[in-house]
């Protein structure tokens, strides 16, 4: 009788506390910390590879105690379904995501992700105007996480097989280079094409990339389907995209600074353009997941990252632009120009005029229109000229 | 516990004989006892999911939050069903037409190997085959589909073997035809083994029976050792055939554009629709349970 009674109470208290988290985690997101308490130990991120090298990482774990353990994911959609899966808001398991600005608005929305003090970042003062309070993780003036690096989506082609050399995103729809073209796999990619019409064919009136009518996205549709033929593939994994340069299944197409970066020291004859119609580009934040375990060694981590020293030798590790414009001599510390070479130095106009990855939603920005095609409606186009 | 540890040894062995005696007195009680285990963690592990699988395909997804809309609808149908853009039917077709050619394959090259590890090898040589047929499963399979992902590439070791013979270089990567060969070589194996068990039951008799009524070895091969060895190809076909329908990773890493498989377009929408994602998932059961139907009534489950 006694047992009976007692495997009463063990259902019965496990049904209260599985009431009662769920509960606890609602009330808790309302309010922000007003200071950081000691570090729990351990740090769990989903990340752009390399996010969290060991290079500046190591020093943070020393630092703080927080030992990391690390997701890498290949795409936005990935990085979604891995915070937003396993029940939303991280699944109890990661505490912070690397989001770049096509899902960041979407894991506000959908509730994934928790406000930030940013009070909490010293260094959050002097990041670049741009990036204090961006659209892609700001609603409403409530910050939902720390800005940590951007970069441009640029042309990349071999200076031996490609002449002459490229100006324009035209070439990467020219049947000149028929089976050596390579794209990212990913929907935004559909920006790239709204951004090349918009430049190319001002009939179509496209405003903005990530905010197009039917009409206008029917047109982007149509040139990226005729595109597919003419690829080698859609490449996931920036470690495959290195791959297809390397082995020559690949002479241009569209990449990442990263990428680049790492052919040309592997000396691969490769070069980056930024063209002339301009480029799209990812602005990334820390966001804090609803229900992260280790909320303390998060904080550390988005403070930490957003010093100086740290944004410089993230920015080199990955090709990319610091939003912290102080890390500057830093980065000229380590690699001579460096600084220059990733435009940190360039006027704020620069950095605006990089069309950043926003989610594409409902209510164009312009002329109060509502009928913008949105996040499903650009995932299943992507898939219809994919798939 | 500590009320069981007072009783003693005597009253343990009397709830013992209690309890064997209402066993003994209700057989179906024992059945249940023993299967209870397995039968529940396949209900509510493997039924369970499939069902609310099944479930949700009926439900929405809210386009921006990807929140489950709870209203019932058969929109996740009507979009992979559209003939308007057939995009979903296309991308179906494709798996199932590239999972039947990589289960023919690997028929084609499974039989003759197995027929000669079961009939014709001695027992050293036959543990020796099965050490080579099992060997590539020792090592990850991502590890084998990127070194195939080296071989077919433009300046890999197949196009430098061509270029040697003065042929011209074979543009195979990232094809639907590499995704071909890379399917049958990673599921061979699986195919070769229940060939092998089915052969390896046929009595030798049987073949000296028919060269003795006169059959020459073509005539025997026909009529005795491939309607017996049938079951066996029907079950490995099984292994092959569902294999290829719910992988995403080879279309991802050998495929090129235009390689998506249902595998990869579940994957991509998992999350962000996950309602869509279910349905389209629901294909491959669909057209598993077709197939193990049709599989059954070659005999495959007497094969396995």
């Amino acid at each position: 009788m006694r047992t009976r009674i007692r495997g009463w109470h063990v259902a019965l208290v496990g049904l209260v506390v599985a009431l009662a988290v769920p509960a606890a985690g609602v009330s808790e997101v309302t309010q922000v910390p007003t200071k950081i308490g000691p570090g729990e130990g351990a740090l769990s991120v989903v990340e752009w590879g390399a996010y969290t090298d060991p290079s500046f990482a190591k020093k943070f774990e020393q630092q703080t105690g927080c030992k990391i353990k690390r997701k890498d994911a290949g795409s936005s959609n990935e990085m979604f379904n891995i915070i937003h899966g396993g029940g939303g808001g991280g699944g109890g398991q990661y505490d912070l995501v690397s989001a770049s600005g096509d899902a960041s608005l979407r894991l506000i929305y959908a509730g994934d992700v928790a406000p930030v003090n940013v009070r909490l970042i010293p260094s959050w003062k002097d990041f670049l105007p741009t990036f204090k309070s961006p659209p892609h993780n700001t609603v409403k003036g409530v910050h939902y996480g720390v800005s940590l690096q951007w970069g441009p989506n640029t042309l990349i082609y071999n200076t031996k097989k490609v002449k002459p050399a490229p100006r324009s995103w035209s070439a990467i729809y020219d049947p000149k280079y028929k089976g050596k073209i390579t794209v990212p796999n990913n929907p935004i990619q559909i920006a790239d094409a709204a951004l090349y019409l918009m430049k190319t064919k001002r009939s179509l009136g496209i405003r903005d990339p990530y905010e197009l009518t039917k009409t206008q996205f029917d047109a982007v549709v149509a040139l990226l389907k005729q595109q597919k033929p003419l690829l080698k593939r859609y490449w996931l994994y920036p470690a495959d995209n290195i791959k297809d340069y390397k082995t020559g299944d690949s002479i241009i197409g569209a990449t990442w600074p990263y990428q680049t970066l790492q052919l040309q020291a592997a000396k691969v004859p490769v070069k980056e353009i930024i063209p002339k119609e301009g480029v799209t580009g990812w602005a990334d934040t820390w966001m804090l997941t609803k229900r992260a375990p280790h909320p303390n060694c998060a904080y550390k981590w988005m403070a930490y990252a957003a010093t100086p020293p740290v944004q410089a030798q993230q920015a080199l590790v990955f090709g990319e632009t610091p939003v912290n414009p102080k890390a500057c001599p830093y980065m000229n510390r380590i690699q001579k120009g460096s600084c220059a070479g990733y435009h940190q130095n360039a006027p704020a106009s620069y950095a605006r005029s990089i069309r950043f990855w926003k989610t594409p939603i409902k209510t164009c920005g312009w002329g109060g229109r509502t009928d913008c095609m949105d996040q499903q409606a650009w995932n299943n186009a992507w898939a219809s000229i994919t798939g | 516990m500590a009320v069981d540890a007072a009783r003693g040894a005597g009253s343990l062995r009397g709830a013992r004989l209690r309890i064997s005696g209402i066993f003994w007195r209700r057989p179906w009680l024992k059945l249940l006892t023993l299967l209870a285990l397995p039968v529940g963690a396949f209900v509510a592990v493997y039924a369970a999911s499939l069902g609310a699988m099944l479930v949700s395909s009926f439900w929405t997804s809210d386009s921006f939050t990807a929140e489950i809309v709870h209203t019932w609808t058969l929109d996740q149908y009507r979009t992979i069903f559209d003939l308007g853009d057939p995009t979903y039917l296309r991308i179906a077709a494709r798996t199932i037409g590239m999972a039947a050619a990589v289960t023919v394959t690997d028929a084609i090259l499974a039989f003759p190997l197995a027929f000669f590890m079961a009939k014709v090898a001695g027992p050293r040589t036959r543990a020796f085959l099965f050490v080579l047929v099992l060997l590539p499963l020792w090592s990850s399979y991502l590890v084998r589909i990127y070194s195939w992902t080296t071989i077919l590439s433009a300046t890999g070791p197949l196009n430098w073997a061509l270029n040697g013979l003065g042929l011209p270089d074979a543009q195979l990567a990232f094809t639907n035809t590499a995704m071909w060969i890379v399917f049958s070589y990673v599921w061979l194996p699986f195919m070769i083994l229940p060939i092998y068990a089915a052969l390896e039951r046929i009595p030798g008799s049987l073949l000296e029976a028919s060269s003795d009524l006169g059959a020459r070895g073509a005539r025997t091969f026909r009529s005795v050792v491939v309607p017996l060895a049938l079951p066996g190809v029907a079950a490995g076909s099984i292994f092959t055939f569902s294999l290829t329908l719910g992988d995403y990773i080879t279309p991802l890493l050998v495929g090129g554009p235009g390689s998506s498989l249902i595998g990869n377009i579940v994957s991509e929408q998992s999350a962000s629709n996950l309602t869509f994602a279910a349905a389209y998932a629901m294909v491959p059961v669909a057209v598993m349970a077709i197939y193990i139907a049709l599989a059954k009534r070659l005999g495959a489950f007497e094969a396995l």
